[in-house]
């Protein structure tokens, strides 16, 4: 399929939605419409208030401060989760005795630690980094030790015969094989990021795009939470069209789906 | 010439070495049995014997990658410890790093040598130069062929010059064609300046046309060397057309009277994937 016939579809697709949306919550069947606004609101006015936020200017100090909350995140769970995966895949030992307690770190659901998060680090963004933090590194974690492990052992025997030494094989074997790894795992952790910034939020704050829908359900505006959602899916998609870009630039050795100059 | 004083001079030396493998489940399995092999400085040496001789493990042992249960290794005269420094690997399976253009990987062999990058890089250049790939330096492993990969991997290792070259089946995979230019290739490069080579390979033809000795190994287990003969056949010789002398097909008669007796032990033994 060409990607302008792709593209219009997929637009097509969500007009037809709103316009269902929009017909469900406006046309009247005796007195009511099918659909109550009061608790499924109207697309309009979700795009008004969506416009008002921005004109106003209000939404951009929230924004902001996802956003830095996300970034937070990522960052020190990416190079935690970097640092641990290495010193686990490399020392035997190590990952033998904390093995249970990674694997147990891991199965507990992380929203039980953002009451205790908020206790530690207070009502600020912290306490939303921590929680987003213990989402990402792990992800990180689990894939950078896959990575460091499963090296090829014939590349890795092909680079000690070129002589290299630990250093050098950690710098054009380990670090590399481990960095597709967490690469091929970016799209999801910076996903988690988010997740633990927003929910964070939403559990205690005063300020980010989970505090605001959260205000807005606190007092059954349902207009207000559907225009957070819809500036949180806006953001989502343009963060996740950064880490694309970025993914692309930096997994260029990797095959992809074949690309030939054929028009298809 | 006598034993101690050719195993001095000899860029290989393998005396009475053995190789007994560990199974998981307790035990051992005894790969190779007490083997001597001695490669002359500048001389090709081409293995050949039935699949899971233990050809590869040999090979291994002369790299420094796999310690004997006995016997002891020399290089150049004295012995072996830890890996060959000496030795480039052709390895049979794709070595080269997927995550570095051909440039790179060329040039990163020099990396251990202390090699100014830039110096790396100009000299990387030369020797993809020398294998007929200067239009491919910037791409990807993924993105060469598999004949391509191997005279990467060839470039990657002669760039370091060493004084002996290991290859394992470097040609396997290739298609008939491939590998006579690929041998072709090898056999030009070997004759500017005459590595010692110890040539692993399951084609008998291929070992004939490249090598200066050809060695066959019995079937496993405790497989060992049962035939050595040396090809007296003049150089420089082209691959394709060295096949089609009487003197070749002499030489082949004799060598194949030994292999294919091994080989067939190795299909009785339910061993044989390939002969
Ligand atoms: N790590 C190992 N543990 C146990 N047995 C092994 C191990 N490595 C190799 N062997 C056995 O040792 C024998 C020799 O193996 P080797 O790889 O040297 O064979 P080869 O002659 O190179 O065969 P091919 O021509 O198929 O490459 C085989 O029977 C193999 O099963
Ligand atoms: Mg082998």
């Amino acid at each position: 399929m060409k990607r302008t016939t792709l593209l219009s579809l997929q637009i097509a697709v969500g007009i037809l939605l709103l316009i269902v949306w929009h017909l469900l919550t406006t046309v009247k069947f005796g007195a009511k419409p099918i659909l109550d606004p009061f608790f499924f609101s109207r697309p309009l006015d979700v795009l008004a208030r969506v416009w008002k936020d921005f004109y106003a200017g209000t939404i951009w100090r929230h924004l902001g401060i996802t956003l830095l909350e996300t970034v937070l995140a990522f960052i020190t769970g990416a190079i935690g989760g970097i640092v641990f995966g290495f010193v686990f895949a490399r020392g035997e030992i190590v990952a033998a005795v904390f093995d249970p307690y990674i694997k147990a770190a891991n199965a507990l659901p992380r929203v039980v630690l953002a009451p205790i998060f908020m206790l530690w680090f207070g009502l600020g963004i912290w306490s939303k980094v921590a929680l987003g933090f213990t989402l990402v590194f792990f992800i990180v974690f689990f894939n950078v030790y896959q990575g460091v492990r499963e090296v090829s052992p014939t590349i890795l025997a092909n680079a000690r015969m070129l002589g290299m030494n630990e250093r050098q094989l950690l710098r054009h074997v380990y670090w590399p094989a481990a960095l597709t790894w967490m690469f091929s795992s970016l799209h999801t952790s910076v996903g988690f990021a988010l997740v633990g910034a927003v929910v964070g939020e939403y559990l205690g704050s005063s300020a980010g795009l989970g505090y605001k829908i959260h205000e807005a359900e606190s007092v059954f505006d349902v207009t207000g939470v559907f225009a957070g959602m819809v500036i949180l899916a806006v953001f989502v998609i343009i963060i996740d069209t950064i880490v694309t870009a970025i993914e692309n630039r930096l997994l260029i050795w990797r095959p992809q789906a074949q690309s030939t100059t054929a028009q298809g | 010439m006598g034993e101690s004083a050719q195993a001095a001079s000899a860029a290989v030396a393998l005396r009475g070495v053995s190789i007994a493998f560990l199974l998981p489940k307790g035990g051992t399995y005894p790969a190779v049995a007490a083997t001597d092999l001695v490669v002359a400085p500048g001389e090709f040496v081409a293995i050949v014997g039935p699949t899971g001789c233990g050809k590869s493990t040999l090979l291994n042992v002369a790299a420094g990658l796999i310690q004997p249960s006995t016997g002891t290794t020399s290089i150049f005269g004295r012995p072996l410890a830890g890996l060959n420094a000496e030795a480039g690997f052709l390895f049979q399976q794709d070595a080269l790093m997927p995550w570095k253009t051909a440039l790179d990987n060329v040039a990163v062999a020099l990396e251990p040598r202390g090699v100014p990058r830039k110096e790396a890089l100009e000299r990387a250049r030369q020797w993809l130069d020398r294998v007929g790939l200067s239009v491919f330096v910037d791409r990807y492993p993924h993105m060469l062929s598999g004949g391509q990969k191997k005279r990467v991997a060839l470039a990657q290792i002669l760039i370091r010059d060493p004084r002996i070259l290991l290859m394992d089946e470097p040609f396997g995979p290739l298609d008939a064609q491939t590998r006579q230019i690929m041998g072709n290739l090898l056999l030009d490069l070997w004759a500017q300046d005459k590595k010692a080579v110890l040539f692993v390979t399951h084609d008998l033809e291929e070992a004939i046309a490249l090598a200066d000795r050809v060695v066959v190994m019995s079937a496993g287990p405790a497989a060992t060397i049962v035939g050595d003969t040396a090809i007296d056949l003049g150089r420089p010789r082209d691959i394709a057309e060295i096949r089609t002398e009487p003197r070749f097909h002499a030489i082949h008669k004799q060598i194949w009277a030994t292999l294919r007796g091994e080989v067939q032990k190795a299909y009785a033994q339910g061993e044989g994937r390939r002969a």
